[in-house]
């Protein structure tokens, strides 16, 4: 028995899935379940198919296997696209009408639940949900009141008659769930935590938005684009209360020209958007370069060219993230693996946008920003951040040429100094300028800021032995599933390094890599660009690439798979 | 007093002798002089073009941007520090082509700030092709047949969108612009003031006897309030009006739809930093 469950529910667009998979995850957490979720979704309001899956364990997990253990069909059809997934270890769990034949003919186990039955004696069909939320919670012994707490709270806006009606649909599928249990059915034990109750529940999302609000993020000009708009719609959400100035732009091409502006006024400015719309941000993204203003870009990564799947994740966006833009200028590209990383490196864009008045980009991709897990605890530091601004004199000048080539950076209206940015070539004051000399000088002002910034590199992570034979490396969003595989395969000649800032390429990066006989990359994309980035840099080239890009994150036992051939070839 | 906004230092005006960019910039001067302005508290933000190049002659804060982009600009740092008067300064190409659909957001979000659009019909930086509001049959290096599109109305257009002030002006009448310019902003809401201007090097057609013969100012009789009177007043093809077009008081400026200024009326980089608000955020994702 696996010390850890998989459920794949399946459904259409518009059968409430998103609802059973915030609820789900929040009872389980909330009972001391270590969880992890996962949706993925076709990009239309209605119909189609789109499936959640939830994995529950006893010890943190936060990828995706191909393993299904316990699979809930809710509409015909509904486990088509997963017929690859299904063992007769699957246990099928909902009604048979919507089970494929090739399934209830023997040989697989049937939990009979006749889901929309039991939903259309509560009163119609959006109860399917909260009664699968109800079978589950009974199932995995879930206490009920903390199941109906947790369903009062969920549908407590909608009015005492709504709560009420789907409190009832949760207790019939609690009573069905528990009569389960009771009957035996064969389920893997799983235990339960304190520590996992007061733990927190995030997804990539949160971990963004709470990095923004502890980097000081004052201010947010986004145009909607998928999979990045939940930033924008949680930060809109906390507006009021946390003084947020948040302005739905007419394009990107405004919403960047609007962050930069802010900042030039003395706010702490996050255009959030995907690689379609960073595009259109780019030449606002030269003028951060040349203005020397700092800007915090998120991208939430989804598969391109062109509108490619909107909903779907990629790590294609990197070379666009770090060759975008005119002219030569720095800037600094992260890209967060878990919750705890996307709100430290979230808060340390503003901090080094500020500090080194650059633009900095966030790399993130839809797995991330969608999937929940849960996280034991954030480091708020103490002071939350510092303001980089200085009140100005009457010689103010906007673009004094330093050691460092970082300039004291004054707002208008703060001292009695002027300050002036131009988008052509200026002196010191900011006034247009075609002198060569000046020219040069503030080429290499603005290169002089990298040298500086190298001292504060966030270093890669390694997990398991230093100089091991066999090196795997990853960035991002692939975290997770790497670490899970490493633990599987449990070989002592094999590491990870993950890269959370991906350029500059970290100091002692050639050191780390050169240790290892054998260096495989794992990418989400065609063309594994972090490999080409660290080729360019290091002259390091790896031997094996582990590569996916058909929309969907690495499953853990693809990694685990690949891994093993690639090992066993040398 | 007067040379309050004059620079310090000697500079090298790119403009054309006789270009009317020299007395809008009187003309600016002699307002910000008038309200009583001080140079740190206002901000000039343009875009590309020779119109463009206005905030390098005076002394202010400036961000001079990208082409077409002064208005989002614009917007942003009066949101961020509603105490500073800003102005976006921009020629027609960029501010009605380039920049076309940020004008029209800027009207609908109304922010309290002024747009000042020199309107020489004409690309001068680039050296003559048509602009936006070239005339019909105007030929060009480019429009080597003449231009085969009506130039655009921006005054109609931003009284289609209910805009909360339109003006006109003409830079041959340095002293009603600059009336027209102190009423635009003083004006709470965004202004819009379209000066017409000839260009002596690219122009040969919109001349300064051209503009004079082709313009009126309107009279006691307009009602700036009557939506349907600016809207006619706007849209005569053979003559342009001048003045106070339209006037629409009855929309709130845009700091006033934020709930950031609703109770706070200071800058945001004035605001402390508030670690338990997080922290009771962060307590929230546990239960």
């Amino acid at each position: 028995m696996p010390e850890d469950l998989s459920i794949l529910v399946s459904g259409e667009a518009g059968q409430g899935l998103q609802t059973f998979e915030q609820l789900m995850v929040r009872v389980f957490k909330l009972s001391g379940l270590h969880v992890f979720s996962y949706s993925e979704f076709m990009s239309r309001i209605r119909g189609g198919n789109n499936s959640t899956q939830i994995r529950i364990s006893s010890q943190g997990v936060a990828s995706c296997t191909r393993r299904i253990d316990i699979m809930v069909p809710l509409h015909e059809g509904a486990m088509e696209r997963f017929r690859e997934r299904i063992t007769p270890a699957t246990v099928i769990l909902g009604e048979k009408e919507f089970m494929d034949r090739a399934y209830t003919g023997g040989g697989y186990p049937i939990v009979d639940m006749p889901l929309s039955r039991m939903a259309g004696e509560m009163g119609g069909q959006v109860y399917v949900n909260v009664i699968l939320t109800g079978v589950f919670s009974g199932l995995f012994g879930v206490g009920q009141d903390l199941l109906e707490d947790q369903v009062r709270q969920a549908f407590g806006r909608t009015g005492d008659v709504r709560a009420a009606a789907n409190v009832a649909a949760a207790r019939m599928g609690y009573e069905k769930g528990s009569h389960l249990l009771r009957s035996g059915q064969a389920l893997p034990v799983i235990e339960r935590s304190d520590a996992v109750k007061e733990a927190l529940l995030m997804n990539g999302v949160d971990a963004v938005v709470l990095g923004c609000l502890a980097g000081g993020c004052t201010f947010i000009s986004s145009y909607p684009m998928s999979p990045s708009t939940n930033v924008l719609v949680l930060l809109a959400r906390y507006a009021e209360e946390f003084d947020l100035v948040v302005e739905q732009a007419e394009d990107e091409i405004s919403a960047v020209n609007m962050a930069l502006g802010s900042w030039y006024a003395g706010g702490r400015a996050l255009v959030t958007t995907s690689g379609g719309g960073f595009a259109l941000m780019v030449e606002g993204l030269s003028l951060a370069g040349c203005i020397e203003s700092p800007l915090v870009i998120h991208i939430g990564q989804r598969p391109g060219p062109a509108t490619g799947l909107p909903t779907r994740t990629e790590q294609a966006d990197l070379e666009h993230a770090l060759y975008a833009g005119h002219g030569e200028f720095p800037r600094l590209i992260l890209a967060p693996g878990t919750p705890e990383e996307g709100f430290t490196l979230t808060r340390h864009a503003f901090t080094m946008a500020d500090r080194y008045q650059i633009p900095v980009i966030l790399l993130t991709d839809q797995f991330y920003l969608e999937s929940n897990c849960v996280v034991q605890h954030l480091d708020i530091p103490e002071p939350l951040y510092e303001h980089a601004v200085v009140e100005t004199d009457p010689a103010y000048m906007r673009y004094r040429l330093t050691d460092t080539g970082i300039s004291p950076r004054g707002v208008p209206g703060f001292g009695q100094g002027l300050v002036c940015v131009d988008s052509d070539e200026h002196d010191e004051y900011g006034f247009i300028t075609e002198d060569a000399k000046v020219r040069t000088a503030m080429v290499d002002k603005r290169l002089r800021k990298l040298g500086a910034m190298q001292n504060e590199c966030i270093p890669p992570t390694l997990v398991g032995p230093e100089g091991s034979r066999f090196l795997v490396v990853g960035w991002g969003s692939t975290f997770p599933v790497v670490k899970e595989a490493l633990g599987v395969l449990g070989r002592d000649d094999l590491a990870f390094l993950h890269f959370s800032q991906v350029y500059p390429l970290p100091t002692r990066t050639v050191e780390i890599l050169d240790r290892s006989q054998r260096r495989i990359v794992i990418e989400n994309n065609a063309t594994a660009q972090f490999a080409r980035l660290i080729r360019q840099h290091t002259g390091i080239v790896f031997d094996g690439k582990i590569l996916k890009y058909d929309g969907m994150p690495f499953l853990l036992e693809e990694v685990v798979e690949q891994l093993e051939a690639l090992l066993e070839r040398w | 007093m007067a040379a309050e906004f004059d620079l310090d230092h000697h500079t090298d005006v790119a403009w054309c002798p006789g270009c009317g960019n020299h007395s809008i910039l009187a003309a600016l001067k002699a307002t910000l002089v008038e309200l009583g302005l001080r140079p740190e508290s206002l901000v000039l933000v343009s875009g590309i073009g020779q119109a463009a190049k206005t905030p390098q002659y005076l002394k202010a804060n400036f961000f001079n941007g990208l082409h077409g982009r002064s208005l989002p600009v614009a917007t942003a740092v009066k949101l961020t520090n509603p105490g500073l008067t800003v102005i976006a300064e921009s020629g027609d190409g960029c501010m009605y082509g380039e920049g076309g659909n940020h004008l029209i957001h800027a009207v609908r979000r109304n922010p309290d700030i002024t747009a000042v659009v020199h309107n020489n019909m004409v690309y001068a930086l680039t050296k003559g092709q048509a602009s936006p509001t070239s005339t019909r049959g105007f030929v060009t290096p480019v429009q080597v047949s003449g231009v085969c599109t009506d130039p655009l109305n921006a005054i109609a257009l931003a009284v289609a969108l209910n805009a909360s002030f339109v003006a006109r002006a003409f830079s041959g009448d340095r002293e009603r612009t600059a009336e027209i310019l102190k009423q635009a902003i003083t004006h709470r809401g965004f202004a819009l003031v379209e000066i017409l201007q000839p260009c002596v090097s690219f122009n040969r057609v919109n001349t300064f006897q051209w503009f004079r013969e082709h313009s009126y100012y309107l009279d006691d009789s307009h009602n700036p309030s009557d939506r349907e009177a600016a809207f006619a007043a706007a849209s005569q093809g053979d003559r342009f009006a001048l003045g106070l077009i339209y006037r629409n008081t009855g929309v709130p400026a845009m700091t006033d739809c934020h709930s950031a200024y609703r109770r706070d009326n200071r800058p945001l980089f004035r605001r402390p930093a508030d670690r338990g608000r997080i922290e009771a955020l962060l307590n929230r994702k546990r239960t």
